[in-house]
């Protein structure tokens, strides 16, 4: 099995913690951006962290960490382009593979693992993505999704939420925001059928964690669906990033589960397996939607429930049939 | 010591592949396109049959091809593609990241006439389009040739004080596709030895520690790559880059002599090929193929005493103009033959350099003038360069008025 069940690894707090920051401060991330929580966690998270090589796709995450002459990585990375971080890290992991059948590289394959934005992974670099899955390179790519394109501004991606306002999406008197559902990135990688796909989200730490392991220890390509509050694209406070993060699970906009590539499973997990089991604990989106200026419009200056009432019934019919899917209906 | 070499009938392409297979770069990552493919192909076999023990990625496009090769070579791997045209133009946007990067990655373009419409066949437009992408260029006259200076491109690029990706071209068909009889080395150690076992990954020093500038985990500081830079150092950048550029035709240069002496066959200085050019009043410059005509037709003039030479332009990045300037000083008439687009330009790409080089000769030509020719694959066929020759003589004569620029081998 490969899944989180099976792991032979218990993640203990203070050990995490104690262990050393291979992402460090002086980056230039907003304040309350979660896409900094999501690394340092991966890092703690690898077996070896020593051993790691990363590959970054173009994005805020990027281009706020790596201001020359300065870095906030004390592990070797790389940004290549926007579009290609997925071809970047086969060429590593090919790499290492020819150097060790040489006998240049002695020691253990490093990890390779990739940060992509949700433009570099659901749009531009969706097709590099899938090539690098489908033949079946070891790398774990961990996708911070903020739902937008950030670092150029807050525009429209595949991955923005219906209904949510980015600038290349605003709420007009005639058009309400961005008009499409968002795109199932998670089922479409675990459609190649080889590689460990599984969400994430920085609140429900335990399982992130467990979930990177699992990625960094299964013999093939892994994709982590990490949810990323972004306070300045979605229009907060950088105060509650966390509640907001707690509530895109609790609503089951964002439910936790995993693919298991070997016994072709999907499993629901922590948070969102406690919801399957006592449905009564998942929250109306509204609770969500209220928080964020970018849903404002949902709000004032009428309310529009009929609009709120949409999300709802799309969310409901998304974790059925996730609920379908994990064998749980 | 000239090796022992042996003699097979080998296209341009497997005349690549086996350079390849002597070199047995770390990794491969490439993407099929006419007329290319047949590297690839070739090369796949030697994977499958185990004669290489190189990691051979089956990419998913070309952009996907060079932005492994950019991972694999910063992680101190020695690398290798190939493509064409389209293949080539979908690469653009990595290309600079490349050579910005001062990964040595070899690559060789079966020069192929871009879209649209869609052709296969040969002009040199498609590596025209990358000439400011920082990469070193060298073009090609036949398989025996692309053969050679793919095996010299690995040890031009790795060169500690180069780093700088090397683009080998071979015209579409033409040379890919046109076989002939050629020599290899037969043990394939002679390559290596020549090239390395291994890449040398340069070592640099930071912060009071050596590392090597790679991705290596065991570097005692690890390095970022390809970092966000402001107006505050991109200029410096680049600057460095230039820099790089500046000690490559020395390079290019030992590189070729020291394959002579392996191999026994030299081409010229290893940036110019000049034939005949220095009593010449008659120059004519070119790239690729084409300089094999030209100097085929160029003899028969020579024999009635006309004084053709030709120059064939084999390193067009960095372009050698001083040299250019030096051997075509005092010429009666240069004729630059231009096998790529230049839709909107006074000439075409490789005019344009002789061009700026001419401007600043003390003893410049009385005439240069510029002919388009053999876009799409058209053919320069004897007949056509003669016919360019007598126009050349005649504007020597004084017979005909010179011009700037004129499409040969064209419906008008
Ligand atoms: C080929 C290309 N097109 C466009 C851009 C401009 N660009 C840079 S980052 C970016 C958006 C990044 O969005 P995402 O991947 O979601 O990361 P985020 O900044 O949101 O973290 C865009 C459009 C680019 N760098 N390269
Ligand atoms: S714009 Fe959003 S994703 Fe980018 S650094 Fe700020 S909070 Fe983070
Ligand atoms: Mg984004």
């Amino acid at each position: 099995m490969v899944g989180v069940k099976d792991l032979k690894w218990t993640p203990i707090p203070i050990e995490l913690a104690k262990k050393p920051d291979y992402f460090i401060s002086g980056h230039r991330m907003c304040a309350g951006c979660a896409a900094p929580v999501i690394v340092k966690l991966a890092l703690k998270a690898l077996p070896n962290p020593e051993n790691v090589v990363i590959v970054n796709a173009t994005g805020c995450l990027e281009v706020a960490s790596t201001i020359y002459p300065y870095t906030s990585w004390k592990r070797p990375w790389i940004h290549n382009a926007f579009e290609n971080a997925a071809a970047t890290a086969s060429g590593i992991e090919a790499a290492f593979k020819a150097l060790k059948a040489k006998a240049v590289w002695k020691d253990d394959l490093p990890i390779v693992l990739v940060f992509g934005g949700d433009g570099g992974t659901y749009d531009i670099g969706l097709q590099s993505l899938s090539g690098a899955v489908e033949r079946g390179h070891k790398f774990v790519y961990i996708l911070y999704d903020n739902e937008a394109y950030m670092n150029t501004g807050i525009q429209r991606c595949s991955s923005t939420p219906q209904f949510a306002q980015t600038t290349t999406t605003p709420a007009g008197v005639v058009i309400p925001g961005k008009l499409e559902w968002k795109k199932p990135i998670g089922f479409i990688i675990a459609a190649h059928g080889n590689a460990y796909v599984a969400t994430a989200n920085p609140y429900f730490w335990i399982d992130f964690v467990k979930k990177v392991r699992v990625a960094a220890e299964y013999n093939g390509p892994a994709f982590i669906h990490a949810i990323s509050i972004c306070p300045r694209g979605w229009y907060h406070s950088s105060k509650i990033t966390m509640t907001v993060s707690r509530l895109a699970t609790e609503t089951c906009l964002h439910p936790l589960w995993e693919f298991d590539p070997e016994n072709k499973e999907y499993r629901i997990t922590d948070k969102s397996l406690e919801i399957a089991r006592n449905p009564e604990k998942k929250v109306p989106v509204e609770e969500y939607l209220k928080l964020q200026g970018r849903f404002s419009h949902l709000f004032t200056p009428t309310r529009r429930d009929d609009i709120i009432s949409e999300i709802q019934r799309k969310v409901d019919r998304d974790w059925e049939y996730l609920l379908k899917l994990a064998g749980m209906k | 010591m000239v090796e022992e070499q042996v003699e097979m009938l080998l296209n341009g392409d497997f005349a690549v592949a086996w350079a390849w297979k002597h070199v047995e770069p770390d990794v491969v990552a490439a993407f099929p396109i006419t007329p290319q493919t047949l590297i690839v192909e070739k090369f796949a076999e030697f994977v499958a049959n185990g004669e290489v023990r190189t990691q051979f990625i089956n990419v998913e496009s070309e952009h996907s091809a060079i932005s492994a090769m950019v991972g694999a070579a910063a992680a101190g791997a020695r690398t290798a593609t190939a493509t064409a045209a389209n293949g080539l133009q979908l690469m653009h946007e990595i290309l600079y990241i490349v050579s910005s990067m001062r990964l040595p990655v070899m690559m060789a373009v079966a020069n192929r006439a871009v879209s649209g419409p869609i052709n296969i066949h040969c002009d040199h437009t498609d590596a025209m389009g990358q000439r400011d992408a920082g990469w070193i260029m060298l073009f090609t006259e036949d398989a025996q040739e692309a053969y050679d200076t793919t095996i010299q491109a690995f040890k031009i690029s790795e060169n500690p004080d180069v780093l700088l990706p090397t683009m080998v071209c071979l015209d579409g068909f033409l040379v890919s596709h046109t076989a002939m009889n050629l020599k290899v080395f037969g043990n394939p150690k002679i390559v290596k030895d020549f090239v390395g076992e291994v890449r040398p990954v340069a070592r640099i020093k930071l912060m009071g520690e050596e590392v090597e500038l790679s991705l290596n985990p065991r570097n005692k500081i690890p390095l970022t790559f390809g970092p966000f830079c402001y107006y505050d150092y991109y200029f410096e950048f680049k600057r460095q880059q230039i820099e790089a550029m500046k000690a490559v035709p020395e390079i290019v240069e030992r590189v070729n002599k020291e394959y002579y002496e392996l191999s026994g066959r030299l081409y010229g200085n290893g940036r110019l090929v000049p034939w005949n050019v220095d009593d010449a009043d008659i120059v004519a410059v070119v790239m690729g193929s084409a300089a094999g005509t030209l100097r085929w037709v160029a003899r028969k003039y020579r024999e009635r005493g006309t004084k053709i030479g030709i120059l064939k332009v084999r390193m067009f990045r960095p372009f050698p103009w001083e040299e250019v300037q030096k051997l075509l000083e005092n010429k009666e008439v240069v004729a630059v033959f231009d096998r790529a687009q230049d839709a909107g330009a006074m000439v075409g790409p490789l005019s344009l350099e002789v061009l700026s080089a001419l401007y600043y000769s003390k003893n410049r030509p009385k005439n240069t003038v510029t002919y388009i020719f053999g876009l799409g694959g058209r053919d320069l066929t004897p007949e056509l360069a003669e016919k360019t020759f007598e126009e050349l003589i005649r504007i020597k004569e004084g017979k005909e008025k010179p011009f700037i620029k004129k499409y040969i081998g064209v419906r008008e």
